[in-house]
């Protein structure tokens, strides 16, 4: 049973003159669910790809349980590259089977493993056909079985939901939950926020090649400034209190913005002195309003 | 995982993909069938040059078992046919069933061909005549004709070479040239077939869940080793397809010549494979799609091109000279060249041996210099990757 943690600490990479990575660091526990979201160009692939070691960082360092990643630990990784990759005229079986011995594995296991995740992913009719006769969420299938068929102690996918239909995005998220709940630390990429909020434990936001904030969904979500939902007739007295700001104003609603150590009761008692309140309510920003805000203020600050 | 098992794993899966393939089963029954083909037609050409069909008529006759053993000598087959009657005998060599027709009585004889009758067997008959009419006469005077031909026998010059012509000339020629031949088939073809697969893990992208687990030169290795082995064993099919064939039809001594011509084409084989698909890979990892591997490869097979073409010429011309015996120990010829100038047996001992470790320090730098290109440039898909670049990385 892998009980281990996968660091990425500090690490940096430059393509010339352009800065992808830039200190980027974090880490996922054992049986934990990691979302990787960020815009495009983000880094996120850079950094899978350093940790697979495909890729060279310039400075820092990939570490699995304590000790820096070499080829034999990055062999217990499975790994899906955002560029799809597997060889179109060789069957399915055989490529899993080769797949699963250049992992290390030994023949007779290989075939087991892959007659299990062929089972497993549902495609056992194409077992013997080529993969580029399969329909393209078929090889995202494969793909997946790729990454799986030698039970690795670690996953790495990049974008692994994209361009899968609903029933498939289901049985991955089956398979990845299933697979985080043994104990394999799973870390993912992904442009889908609704997915990423719903499946993972902790989420890390990436912009312009570094980490800008992590932890658990909720935890992301309380942060920032707090927000409040207030519905009375009128809203003149939100503006003599000090540190609100009427960000919102939609017939007798309005959203309001509350300063750092400003009291919501002391609002809810100002609004009732001034009128009925029907409505009263913290809002929490969505992943994707959150998304949105980083990637905005990192905008504008780059 | 060891190194062993890791590039031993690339190489079978390289050599059972490539062995399945249609295109290299039909591709072999090819080669064999156009060897075939060449051999029986050699065998026909050569068969018809040495043997003749003679009618002799009346008492012409009589000439038949002198006419045959005189002819053996000359180194031509005679067949003897007595005919009776002269005008259907004279239709046959008018169609061509008989070579000739002999009548009339010894010793004036008239010999009836087709176009230009044949001179050998002209001369052939002439002796024969003059021995008969020579043994009549010495009969007639009272002395013994065997003792006379004993005698003539015995006087002849001895002659003393200086530089004695090869009886197997023609046929080290020709194992020569087709071993040159072969050999510039399985590295051109091979070659591209390494760069071929170099290019397809690079454009469907597998090279990136590849190399998450192997190191690139395993990777290179495992392929070379794999395609390289495909190659050797169409080579020895279809080698041992051909000498079966001369063999059977009396082309080639095979026993000598062609047991030494196949060892020396294996050995040069797999120096001049692992010279070039090194070569072929790392120019093959530059690009990324098919496409464009044409460009980059251009420049090496027309180094195998050049070397089979002009090799090939001055060879012939005259496998001695400087020329030809420079280039043949010069790395990037030599697989092509020296084998056949072995077949040719014109290659001295140190020659091949200097060529032999040239060709391999050849290799270790360059699977060196072609490992760094390769392993820099396979994970850069997008634009053509400069060699520059690669280099430099």
């Amino acid at each position: 049973m892998p009980e281990g943690v996968l660091e990425i600490d500090r690490i940096s990479k430059r393509y010339g003159e352009v800065v992808a990575l830039r200190d980027m660091s974090f880490d996922v526990r054992a049986g934990e669910l990691f979302g990787f979201v960020g815009s495009n160009g983000a880094g996120k692939t850079t950094a899978m790809r350093i940790a697979l070691g495909v890729l060279a960082a310039d400075s820092g360092e990939v570490r699995w349980n304590g000790r820096a990643v070499d080829l034999d630990t990055r062999r217990r990784i499975g790994y899906m590259p955002e560029e799809r990759g597997l060889y179109p005229r060789m069957k399915v079986l055989d490529q899993l089977v080769y797949l699963a011995e250049l992992h290390g594995m030994g023949t007779n296991e290989a075939h087991t493993s892959a007659e299990n995740w062929i089972a497993r992913l549902g495609l056992r009719d194409r077992r013997t056909d080529e993969v580029q006769r399969l329909s393209l969420g078929n090889q995202q299938r494969v793909q997946l079985a790729a990454a799986l068929v030698h039970e690795p102690d670690v996953l790495v996918l990049d974008e692994p939901f994209s361009g899968l239909d609903p029933v498939a995005v289901d049985v991955m998220s089956q398979v990845l939950r299933e697979k985080a709940s043994a104990g394999v630390p799973v870390v993912f990429s992904s442009h889908q926020l609704d997915l990423v909020e719903r499946l993972c434990d902790r989420v890390g936001i990436v912009s312009a090649g570094s980490m800008v904030a992590t932890g658990t969904v909720d935890e992301l979500r309380s942060s920032g400034e707090a927000r409040l939902v207030v519905e009375s007739p009128t809203t003149e007295w939100a503006a003599t209190l000090g540190g609100v700001r009427v960000i919102e104003k939609n017939g007798t609603r309005c959203v309001l913005e509350l300063a750092d150590g400003v009291d919501d009761q002391a609002v809810l008692h100002a609004a009732l002195s001034a009128g009925p309140v029907h409505e009263f309510s913290r809002q929490r920003p969505s992943l994707t309003e959150l998304f949105r805000n980083v990637v905005t203020i990192e905008g504008r600050s780059a | 995982m060891t190194s062993a098992r890791a590039v031993s794993l690339v190489a079978k899966r390289e050599f059972v993909m490539k062995v399945r393939t249609r295109s290299f089963l039909i591709g072999t029954a090819v080669i064999i069938a156009v060897l075939a083909g060449y051999v029986v037609l050699q065998s026909v050409l050569f068969d018809d040059q040495q043997h003749s069909v003679v009618g002799l008529s009346g008492q012409a006759t009589q000439l038949a078992d002198p006419l045959r053993d005189k002819a053996k000598a000359f180194g031509i087959e005679v067949e003897t046919r007595d005919v009776t009657t002269a005008g259907d005998a004279e239709q046959q060599v008018r169609d061509g069933s008989l070579d000739a027709l002999v009548t009339g009585a010894p010793p004036e004889l008239k010999m009836i061909v087709k176009g230009s009758g044949d001179e050998v067997l002209a001369t052939a008959l002439n002796d024969v005549l003059r021995q008969q009419v020579l043994t009549a006469k010495l009969a007639e005077a009272g002395i013994n004709p065997q003792e006379v031909a004993q005698s003539l026998a015995n006087a002849r010059v001895a002659v003393t070479a200086l530089e004695p012509v090869d009886p197997q000339r023609g046929q080290r020629l020709a194992i020569g040239l087709i071993v040159a031949a072969l050999l510039y088939y399985s590295l051109l073809v091979y070659g591209t077939m390494v760069a071929q697969g170099v290019v397809e893990e690079k454009s469907s992208r597998v090279v990136e869940i590849l190399l998450a687990t192997v190191r690139p030169w395993q990777l290179l290795l495992g392929k070379v080793i794999g395609l390289g082995a495909v190659g050797l064993l169409q080579l020895l099919v279809i080698s041992t397809v051909g000498l079966g064939l001369s063999s059977a039809f009396d082309v080639i001594d095979v026993g000598t010549l062609g047991g030494a011509a196949l060892l020396t084409g294996v050995l040069w084989y797999l120096l001049g494979f692992f010279l070039y698909a090194t070569v072929f890979a790392a120019a093959a990892s530059l690009v990324s799609r098919q496409e464009e591997l044409q460009s980059v490869l251009t420049p090496i097979s027309m180094t195998i091109i050049v070397a089979f073409v002009a090799g090939i010429n001055l060879m012939i011309g005259n496998p001695s000279g400087t020329t030809v015996t420079v280039l043949s120990m010069l790395p990037p010829f030599a697989p092509i060249l020296m084998p056949g100038r072995m077949a040719l047996g014109v290659a001295p001992a140190w020659q091949v041996l200097l060529a032999v470790v040239l060709a391999l320090l050849a290799i270790a730098a360059i699977t060196w210099l072609g490992g760094k290109v390769y392993a820099n440039a396979v994970l850069r898909t997008g634009a053509r990757v400069k060699l520059r670049e690669a280099l430099r990385l």
